[in-house]
């Protein structure tokens, strides 16, 4: 009996992840991986950062070679978009029309950039997503003195605008938020990041984005919303732009899963412990919104490093799954290969890192959504820092700036469950005290 | 088995020490990923695939 393919939805960093892990761990039987992109897999944190830049061009991004592609055994369907899926008989729709059943499925479709009414067909309004995104950005950039406006303050603005000083340009990074970075790191942290930005010749406005000015169809500035944070800054409610980057955040690309009550798609695709939506069907990336076992509520992160974790353990728990399910084995049995893998919680500890200019954070646990943050700057001109971050008593996240890795690993182990508080802020003094 | 590094891309994340401290250890000055052994022993062979796969920056490359 010839076994139902395993599909993995989405292409990129997680998607490739969890088809790698189920060849690794001994599927043998057909396997399909989608993706909407024309582009072979390739990796997304370095669009804001050397492609942006220049330093590095397209190839460099693929994340793994044809030949290592080639070795997968893929049936792979770049430029297809999965229209729909009905979970009770794990039946994906492609846009060719075509319908695939499958004997098990992986969601990882990440996330759309969000964008701003009135931005769509403008030229020099742009967002930064995919890799036909930063290429037209970059494309856009070419030679120095662009006066470019980014709208949005967190992680992807910020080292936009550190790429584009670095290019020679003129950078406003505007935000809703005083402080960039403030909800993901925290205001002293952020604060710091704002000198460094400040430093470079960034100009930093807080405010909300009206409309845009145009002029045959071209950007050619950027209208701020009256009564803004700061109201020594109403004077100049335009900002004058040839390139906009909107860098406003995202949202999880759940449309195509439709109303299936089956599903919960609010805020993400909502999994359980072991990333499972529903019998058979999986998600693991930034799309995935999953019952953290350490942290006891779902939680759902944009971050590089989670996308290949959870990747691996989406596809482990779902074999784990086939392998258990009750009926007919046959098909299973013949298209797997040595000792079915365990079920197992998906407990990871969460990491991220941001590079702007020459400063690196790097972060562990949960740092966004704490409740107290103790920050210890410990060199503010060479931007070394360390902050703490926690959550009904307990700390919960960790972020180092500028410290040695052997520092920055400590600081991992010491956050990788919740630690009483207090008992984590001696560790955290008695772990940098010797940097 | 065989490690090759393109050290270029490493964004010093440290997961490859994390997970196989025996093979991989990072610079102190920049955290760049350093190769401790191009040809582990069997032993260590699980723990440098998953070194490989959970790369953020795709650097490690396995040949077997």
């Amino acid at each position: 009996m010839t076994a139902r393919p395993l599909a993995v939805v989405g292409a990129s960093a997680a998607g490739l992840a969890a088809a790698e892990a189920l060849r690794r761990l001994g599927w043998r039987g057909p396997l399909t991986l989608i993706g909407d992109e024309p582009h072979l897999p390739y990796d997304r944190p370095p669009l804001s950062k050397q492609l942006l830049h220049g330093a590095w061009e397209p190839e460099r991004l693929l994340l793994r070679s044809k030949d290592q592609l080639a070795a997968l055994a893929l049936d792979l369907r770049l430029g297809t978009r999965a229209t729909g899926l009905d979970a009770a008989t794990r039946t994906l729709t492609l846009d060719n029309g075509e319908t695939l059943p499958c004997a098990g499925v992986i969601i990882a479709t990440g996330v759309a950039a969000r964008t701003l009414p009135g931005a769509e067909g403008l030229t020099g309004v742009h967002t930064l997503r995919t890799l036909d995104d930063a290429l037209a950005l970059r494309a856009r950039l070419t030679g120095t003195g662009h006066r470019l406006v980014i709208v949005g303050n967190g992680v992807l603005g910020c080292e936009a605008a550190a790429v584009a000083r670095e290019l020679g340009h003129d950078v406003t990074l505007v935000g809703v938020e005083p402080i960039p970075m403030a909800a993901a790191v925290g205001t002293e942290i952020g604060e710091l990041l704002a000198e460094e930005h400040r430093a470079h010749g960034v100009t930093l406005r807080t405010a909300a984005v009206a409309g845009f000015d145009t002029s045959g169809g071209a950007v050619t500035g950027v209208r701020l919303a009256e009564g803004e944070a700061d109201a020594r800054e109403r004077e100049g409610t335009r900002l004058p732009a040839d390139t906009v980057l909107l860098a406003i955040g995202s949202t999880p690309a759940v449309g195509w899963l439709g109303d299936d009550p089956a599903l919960d798609t609010t805020d993400g695709l909502r999994c359980d412990a072991y990333c499972a939506a529903a019998p058979g069907i999986y998600a693991a990336g930034d799309v995935a919104r999953w019952e953290h076992p350490v942290h006891g509520r779902p939680v759902r992160f944009e971050h590089r490093m989670n996308a290949s974790e959870q990747g691996m353990a989406a596809a482990r728990n779902l074999l784990a799954e086939l392998a258990a399910e009750e009926g007919d084995q046959s098909a299973f049995a013949d298209a797997f290969e040595g000792a079915p893998p365990e079920r197992r919680p998906f407990a990871p500890v969460p990491y991220f890192w941001s590079d702007q200019y020459a400063v690196k954070l790097q972060a562990y646990g949960l740092t966004a959504g704490a409740d107290r943050i103790e920050t210890t700057v410990l060199d503010r001109a060479g931007r070394r820092a360390v902050a703490l971050y926690g959550r009904d008593g307990h700390a919960v996240g960790v972020l180092a700036a500028g410290l040695p890795p052997r520092q920055v690993r400590g600081l991992r182990a010491l956050i990788a469950a919740p630690v009483p508080w207090e008992e984590a802020r001696e560790r955290v003094r008695a772990a940098t005290a010797t940097g | 088995m065989k490690i090759t590094l393109d050290a270029d891309k490493c964004c010093a994340a440290g997961q490859c020490v994390l997970v196989a401290p025996e093979v991989f250890d990072q610079r102190d000055e920049d955290g760049i990923v350093v190769l401790l052994d191009a040809e582990p022993p069997a032993g260590q062979h699980d723990a440098v695939r998953e070194a490989a796969a959970i790369c953020p920056a795709a650097v490690i490359e396995v040949h077997e």
